[in-house]
């Protein structure tokens, strides 16, 4: 479940990455009030197995079962909350009708990990916007020149470039990074969480800066949840 | 498509919430039809409406004073704040006739999603009233939903301080419900949240 929008009385329009069909606009009729039996299921950050049944304009959900109940978990701690709301919302505008299963299994395990706690949430949250803006098809370099393919290391980061450059291709005035901050993002997008967990604060806030700059320069539009995002427990 | 002023009036009431296409245009030919008078009526309470109510400076409820009704009670209770999302919820925990303190209208839920934080909320108006220390309960009644919960667990945090206590409204089954249709998300918040029988 990414997100919903009321409708109406009762009802909520929800928006849904599926496994195989891609994203999914739909009417759950109902959902808003009390007495609904699967009012809880149709939130944000669950996991559901859902029944649609074609409606003029928009589907409309008939059935609904958890298969996984992740936000009663993030809630419960904001910071996580204000990550998970940039990971849907990336996820919203990443994907389409098509379908991506990598971008879907990519964005259960990231929830799931918010929710059971198993990595710093700010990590967490850098190291999922990384991947699946790779996997859309954006990955950025963190060794070898995103212009020349000259091998690393460099510390010259360009967003508009894809990644790390060398020097002589680097536009003027171009941040340089540390390369303790360079080896964080690349542990970031591998997943090795031992390296990534490693750096210290500064190089993580540096990253995390760097994470929303590419995030924001790729999707081509603002992700009006980054601006939210708690960092203070992370 | 209609010609003129009554498009206009399909598309002004297309735009309250709620109201499709089909709708406005079956008030619109309503009101075509309505007598003189009843429309008349109708355009000076819209009128009146946006002139005269505001919000109350206390509490943030709706009202044509400078504070609301409840604010200016001298018989409800000022140890207890209860907080709520919008002025309508005030009008549903009333009809308990359970609380008797005052509320604290957060005019909204963080939603970042939604491009909603803290700082758009009267979450700095609700920390002044608290800074006299003659409240010693708040009790967060946001809406039992994730933008809700996490409101709920931001304001936990924010207003920990020596004598105040901070609860939240229990979550669970409805009265009158089955057991068995019970979602799995209420039923483990009402096993969360089960309380000692006194005999």
């Amino acid at each position: 479940m990414l997100r919903t929008h009321k409708l109406g009385e009762a009802d909520r329009i929800i928006t849904l990455l599926s496994r195989s069909h891609g994203k999914i606009r739909a009417v759950a009729k109902g959902v808003r009030r009390t007495a609904s039996k699967f009012g809880s299921r149709l939130e944000p950050f669950m996991v559901v197995d859902a029944q649609f049944y074609e409606g003029r304009t928009l589907d409309i959900v008939t059935q609904a079962e958890s298969l996984g109940s992740y936000g009663s978990d993030i809630t419960g701690d904001y910071s996580a909350y204000t990550a998970a709301s940039v990971m849907v919302e990336t996820a919203d505008k990443i994907t389409d009708d098509d379908g991506s299963l990598q971008q879907y299994l990519l964005l259960v395990g990231a929830l799931r990990s918010l929710a059971r706690k198993e990595h710093p949430v700010s990590l967490t949250l850098d190291s999922y916007l990384l991947r699946a803006l790779s996997i859309a098809g954006w990955a950025p370099s963190f060794g070898d020149c995103a212009v020349t393919g000259e091998p690393g290391p460099h510390t010259v980061f360009v967003a508009q470039l894809g990644g790390v450059v060398a020097d002589r291709v680097a536009p003027p005035g171009s941040p340089r990074l540390d390369s303790r901050t360079i080896a964080l993002l690349a542990s970031l997008l591998s997943g090795d969480w031992a390296d990534a967990e490693a750096a210290d604060d500064r190089q993580q806030s540096q990253a995390s800066g760097i994470v929303a700059a590419y995030t924001q320069f790729h999707l081509e539009r603002s992700l009006r949840s980054l601006q939210h995002v708690d960092r203070t427990t992370a | 498509m209609y010609e003129g002023i009554v498009q206009e009036l399909i598309d002004e009431l297309g735009r309250l919430p709620g109201i499709g296409p089909k709708s406005a245009q079956r008030i619109a030919f309503h009101i075509l039809q309505t007598e003189s008078v009843d429309v008349t009526r109708l355009a000076e309470v819209l009128t009146e409406v946006r002139e005269k109510v505001h919000f109350c400076v206390i509490c943030g409820n709706v009202t044509e004073q400078e504070q609301c009704s409840i604010c200016r009670d001298p018989r409800r209770s000022h140890a207890t704040i209860c907080v709520v999302e919008e002025a309508k919820d005030v009008s549903a925990v009333e009809r308990t006739r359970e609380f008797k303190g005052l509320y604290h209208v957060l005019g909204g839920a963080i939603s970042p999603i939604d491009g909603v934080g803290p700082d758009d909320l009267r979450i700095r108006q609700l920390l002044q009233r608290l800074a006299d220390g003659t409240v010693t309960e708040v009790i967060i009644a946001t809406d039992p939903n994730l933008e809700g919960e996490a409101t709920a667990t931001y304001l936990t945090r924010l207003l920990v301080q020596p004598g105040l206590r901070v609860t939240r409204l229990a979550s669970g089954l409805p009265v009158g419900g089955d057991l068995e249709y019970a979602d799995e998300v209420t039923l483990g918040r009402a096993f969360e949240g089960r309380r000692v029988v006194e005999p």
